[in-house]
């Protein structure tokens, strides 16, 4: 797990030394010029092209991204006025973006819902997306099975790691909640586990970030069993009202509670007309 | 059956030789209870207090009011071996280690919730039917007491849990007492036993929870029950109802059966929804530390107006001569619940001033009746209802994906809009329904039954209104106004030569001029004509 | 309790209870549920309905009985101990003790609405105030008692009764005293000043794991993380003013209300306890740096000093003046220089007391 963690700071910290990106522009830029080249001048790229998977995934998913992503992040993932550079972000942002839904947007709004996959967007073609992407540039990886297993993680410390970092915007169940200017964090209830840790890892939309030094793979996954441990755990008092605490309980108070002692009272009290 | 049965009569016999009860059992077996669905409203409130008592009693054996840290190792598995507060731990062990534990638990919550709720309403219709006038004005004065207390007790038991939702409130209580000036830190210091938290608030707001407040919300509820006992209740106005009589049912056995079926309801529902609903779920919440929140971090609903003033107020803050004073905080935290309890109780009083009516009142004012005072409780209701709504802003912008910003804007604005606007549609209505009523009386119903006239007219059959109906109507009783004839020579009338005496005249017209006297159901000539269309057939059938 | 409508013995309840028997009958002779027809105000049920409704009550009163019978049961069979086992040990109870109540509930109303009759009855209201013979009387009372108590005439014993009075009363507000220890300047510092054992500087840990951060590990712009005190990771007390966010900017995206003297390589502290009324303002956005609390909803622009820009908040969240230590670890290099969380009376304007220091 350790090494998982300072391969990916290494990439990481590759990523965000200033001569990569004068690496990466100058890439950008050849490609533009009308060359085709497919295999990257850089060398940290080309490793975690290997790394992330075959040179076939990274054409295949150089072709999905030019069909389905370059209207707005650019032919070559450059970025656009309409969306951001995707070079660096990695293939753990790919995945997430596109398995929920969320890429390709559907209209500007504040924040990009998600919503079900695109019909195109199969597991594989996520993979060989993300491959590309990974390729441009490095950057998160997709975690691996093991490293998002809740029941490899302890739920009592990812508890408490979750309440320090987390419920602050999703709320204490991860039920979500509001944001400025009309974005949102959102219910964590949908989300699979690898996408939880790919959220963490790559900070999407509003979301910050949570590398792997900071927050190590084991406690992201701590944190993963926390989450859909409680998410699947039944609510022992009855409905859990959404779980959003007590504005739910303060409606049901008035809408079911003095509703039904109202009616209890008009009850007692009617009187029946006498036929006139 | 002939006599009592031997039993009864043995135990009556010696409390009466003891006691003498049977002089106030004579009086008062019989005590007659007038019957209408808004008359039980309080008994919500006096139900759910019974309930509290009990559940709360309950609760005690097992929680322990204590801010030491324990490891828990309860059987509630994703915090097993967190440290927490004892209270916290306590609370978990009621909920999970104690059969019933949690639904008791739940039932005092809901309970609580229904016990303000029912307050809230119990209180609204004393307003709008004006039960409020003499000889009721203590007793009123009682129930916006027993409001607030009631406000101060459910605050305190929010915190006692300790768990992260309570110590947000806790927080936030803490951060209004610090910024009131000159004695606010002190205050803080001396509440929490020195710095925030401390290790003393929870035991001490147990102690205020459980006996202080309890013990004086009981001691004030008898006075209110004595004091409606001793008045006897006011009346809806209907057929021989008067200042003067109490028409229902008596007491025994009838209210009396009444009543206790209403108790059982209301533990009914209470019971229901403790099973069904489930109610501040602490586990899910996590121990609480100063350092972590949860989004959506709400009050309970009856303090949700003071957050929503909170939320609604723009920053300002001054400093003068190394001081600080800071409105961000002291404006919503007290000029809303200054400005909703303060007038609630001054309103008999300067309702008395505005009309010059110093008689008691037995009937209930239909709300319509008085449009005016309709109209302010519905405006107050509205400004009341406007920081409601703000204090769930949080949660109405996440789900409903509105931007944050724009529902604060909304409700800086509303709050001073909604009101006026509020007061107008509601005074309109007002004077629409009673024109209705007047209607009802001088035209009957609409029978259904379509006639053609022998000049090819249709027209519809009105019939009269049914007796009941009808003397519920003319029930109406004019709002007086104050003298304020000038006499011969032009001069008016003394109270009315100052600013303050002027002005206390022209809200005396205002607030009692009827704009809609009713007819006493026979007509006038002109009144018939105005209505020829609907009318000269109808007549017939009427008379 | 055998005359019913006179009430000779009290002069102000007088209420004739108009349809009740005539005042020679003995009131408990009435079974009121075979009240005599024809009694004003008090109208009798039709028997063959009243016998239906009895059939009724009767079966709501058995599910009553049943549903008691099966809360005790409930209480027998299911036990607690998992979250599942309370789950269905609630709901037993909770079921059958609701369904006990509400058909007893019922039961009473048919009973009291179908078989009990119909009353209409009337009573008088007298006036709340006492008449003036009784006023008069009480007044002259007073007055007598208190000439005779001597209470007027002795003006010594009034005086010193009043001041041995005072003393007294103010007992009970002195004995609140120790409630807690006098604020002091307690509000104005924050564990981050305190000296450590080794009297090295104070590391920054991260909060719910207790690790210390290396700067070069914190290196994702965009990432933010809950910060506490080293030693000081479970005392409530400090938290509630010492606990931090630390942010990650790149260095162009810092705007001039930073103090960048009191940042490291883009990373910099604020005080995680809002101005406002002291929540942990804590969601951040790393698209627009804005931070927000979730109770009031102040919001604090992190990449310019973290300035307010919405909401009730008054002040900016404190910012730490950070650096790190010789093994490339975050630590505090002073204490805040203004005070953190929420406004108080003694507070004054410190932002401006600092600026002059600095200057």
């Amino acid at each position: 797990m350790i090494g998982t963690g300072i391969s990916v700071n290494s990439i990481t910290a590759r990523r965000r030394h200033p001569l990569a990106r004068v690496a990466v522009v100058a890439l950008a830029l050849g490609l533009l010029g009308g060359g085709y080249a497919l295999t990257a001048p850089n060398g940290s790229t080309a490793d975690a092209a290997i790394a992330s998977g075959k040179a076939d995934d990274v054409a295949q998913g150089k072709s999905l991204f030019v069909a389905h992503c370059a209207s707005c992040h650019g032919l070559n993932a450059e970025g656009t006025k309409k969306a951001p550079t995707l070079i660096g972000v990695g293939a753990a942002a790919v995945n997430f973006q596109v398995s929920s839904g969320r890429m390709p947007a559907a209209d500007a709004g504040p924040q990009a819902p998600r919503k079900p996959r695109a019909e195109w967007a199969t597991d594989q073609a996520v993979d060989q997306l993300a491959a590309y992407v990974q390729s441009l540039g490095g950057g998160p990886t997709v975690p691996s099975a093991e490293q998002v297993d809740p029941a490899k993680g302890d739920p009592a410390k990812g508890g408490e790691l979750f309440r320090a970092n987390c419920i602050q915007c999703h709320n204490f169940v991860g039920a979500g909640g509001a944001l400025t200017y009309g974005k949102y964090a959102p219910p964590l209830n949908p989300a699979t586990p690898t996408q939880i840790y790919e959220a963490m890892a790559t900070g999407p939309q509003a979301m910050p970030v949570f590398n792997d030094s900071t927050i190590t793979p084991e406690q992201k996954r701590d944190m993963i069993a926390y989450i859909t441990h409680v998410r699947s755990q039944v609510d022992p008092g009855g409905s859990g009202l959404g779980r959003i605490g007590p504005v739910t309980e303060g409606l049901v108070a008035w809408v079911v509670g003095l509703s039904l002692l109202i009616l209890a009272s008009i009850w007692i009290t009617a009187k029946k007309r006498r036929a006139a | 059956m002939n006599a009592p049965p031997k039993a009864i009569a043995g135990a009556s016999t010696f409390v009466d030789d003891r006691i003498g009860a049977g002089n106030f059992l004579k009086r008062n077996l019989r005590k007659i209870f007038p019957d209408h669905w808004s008359f039980l409203l309080g008994e919500i409130a006096l139900y759910s207090f019974v309930i509290l008592l009990l559940t709360g009693t309950f609760l005690t054996f097992w929680f322990k009011p204590g801010m030491a840290e324990v490891t828990y190792t309860g059987n509630y598995a994703p915090l097993y071996g967190v440290k927490m507060s004892e209270a916290y731990a306590s609370a978990l062990n009621i909920s999970f280690d104690v059969r019933g534990g949690l639904l008791m638990r739940q039932i005092h919550h809901w309970a609580a919730l229904l016990f303000v709720g029912g307050m809230t309403v119990h209180m609204l219709r004393i307003f709008f039917t004006g039960a409020y006038r003499k000889p009721r004005e203590l007793n009123w004065i009682i129930g916006i007491l027993l409001l607030s207390l009631a406000l101060l007790e459910g605050l305190t038991g929010y915190s006692l849990p300790d768990d992260l939702l309570s110590g947000a409130g806790l927080r936030i209580t803490q951060g209004v007492a610090q910024s009131i000036p000159i004695v606010g830190t002190y205050v803080s210091f001396f509440l929490f036993g020195g710095e925030y938290p401390g290790h003393d608030v929870i035991s001490r707001f147990y102690s205020i929870h459980i006996l202080l407040i309890p013990g004086i919300l009981l001691a004030l509820v008898s006075a209110h029950m004595i004091l409606m006992w001793v008045q006897k209740h006011t009346q809806m106005p209907g057929k021989n109802r008067t200042d003067k009589n109490v028409v229902g049912a008596p007491f025994y056995p009838a209210f009396m059966i009444k009543s206790g079926a209403f108790f059982l309801f209301t533990f009914g529902v209470i019971a229901l929804l403790g099973t069904f609903a489930q109610i501040n779920p602490i586990w899910l919440f996590g121990p609480y530390t100063p350092a972590d929140i949860s989004a959506g971090s709400q009050p309970d609903w009856y303090m949700g107006f003071l957050e929503g003033a909170l939320r609604l107020m723009p920053s300002w803050e001054i400093n003068f001569l190394d001081h600080t004073v800071t409105f961000s905080v002291l404006i919503p935290a007290l000029v809303p619940l200054g400005l909703v309890m303060t007038g609630l109780a001054l309103y008999p009083f300067l309702e008395q001033w505005v009309t010059g009516d110093r008689r008691e009142h037995h009937i209930a004012d239909r709300p319509r009746n008085n449009p005016h005072r309709t109209a302010i409780g519905i405006s107050g209701m509205t400004f009341y209802g406007i920081l409601w709504l703000l204090g769930a802003n949080d949660e109405l912008s996440a789900n409903f994906h509105l931007d944050l910003y724009s529902t604060t804007w909304f409700g800086r604005f509303a709050i001073f809009i909604g009101p006026a606007i509020a007061y107008w549609i509601t005074y309109r209505m007002c004077i629409g329904l009673q024109r209705k009523d007047a209607e009802v009386l001088s035209h009957g119903v609409e029978s259904g039954v379509i006639k053609r006239m022998p000049n090819g007219q249709y027209i519809e059959v009105h019939t009269p209104p049914a007796e009941d109906i009808a003397e519920h109507i003319r029930g109406k009783q004019e709002i007086p106004m104050l003298e304020s004839a000038e006499d011969g020579e032009g001069i008016p009338p003394k109270g009315a030569r100052s600013a303050l005496g002027r002005l206390r005249l022209k809200m005396s017209q205002a607030y009692g001029t009827d704009r809609v006297p009713l007819t006493d159901g026979h007509h006038e000539e002109g009144h018939e004509e105005e209505h020829a269309g609907v009318g000269a057939g109808d007549r017939k059938e009427l008379h | 309790m055998t005359e019913q409508n006179e009430y000779p013995e009290s002069g102000r309840v007088r209420a004739r209870v108009i349809g009740t028997p005539p005042a020679d009958a003995p009131i408990v002779d009435t079974d009121p549920i075979h009240a005599p027809e024809g009694v004003p105000g008090v109208i009798p049920q039709d028997p063959v309905k009243a016998r239906k409704a009895e059939r009724l009550v009767a079966l709501l009163f058995l599910v009553t009985f049943l549903a008691g019978a099966g809360f005790i049961a409930s209480y027998v069979i299911f036990q607690v101990g998992t979250i599942d086992k309370t789950a269905a040990s609630n709901f037993a109870l909770g079921g059958t003790l609701a369904l006990a109540l509400l058909a007893l509930a019922a039961g009473l109303t048919v009973w009291v609405r179908q078989i009990m009759p119909k009353y209409n009855l009337v009573q008088e209201r007298h006036d709340m105030r006492s008449d003036d013979g009784t006023r008069e009387y009480v007044k002259e009372t007073f007055v007598q008692g208190a000439d005779e108590s001597g209470f007027v005439k002795h003006r010594l014993l009034r005086r010193t009764l009043l001041l041995a009075a005072a003393p007294l009363g103010l007992a009970p507000l002195v004995l609140l005293k120790d409630l807690g220890p006098l604020p002091g300047t307690a509000l104005r510092h924050t564990v981050w000043g305190e000296p450590t054992k080794d009297g090295k500087p104070r590391r920054l840990v991260v909060e719910g794991s207790g690790q210390p951060i290396r700067a070069a590990d914190f290196n994702s712009p965009g990432g933010i993380l809950s910060v506490v005190p080293e030693g000081y990771e479970e005392d409530l007390n400090a938290l509630a003013k010492a606990t931090l966010i630390l942010l990650k900017f790149r260095p162009e995206e810092l705007k001039s209300g930073t103090n960048l003297n009191w940042t490291h390589d883009g990373i910099v502290a604020y005080s995680k306890i809002c101005t406002h009324v002291g929540c942990p303002a804590a969601l951040y956005e790393q698209t627009t740096h804005h931070i927000l609390c979730p109770c009031h909803q102040s919001t604090f622009d992190a990449a310019d000093g973290a300035r307010v820009v919405f909401g009730p908040a008054a002040r900016p969240l404190p910012q730490l003046p950070i650096g790190i230590d010789e093994e490339g670890y975050l630590v505090a290099k002073s204490d805040f220089k203004v005070p953190v969380g929420p406004s108080f009376w003694e507070r004054g304007d410190a932002e401006a007391e600092a600026r002059e220091n600095a200057s």
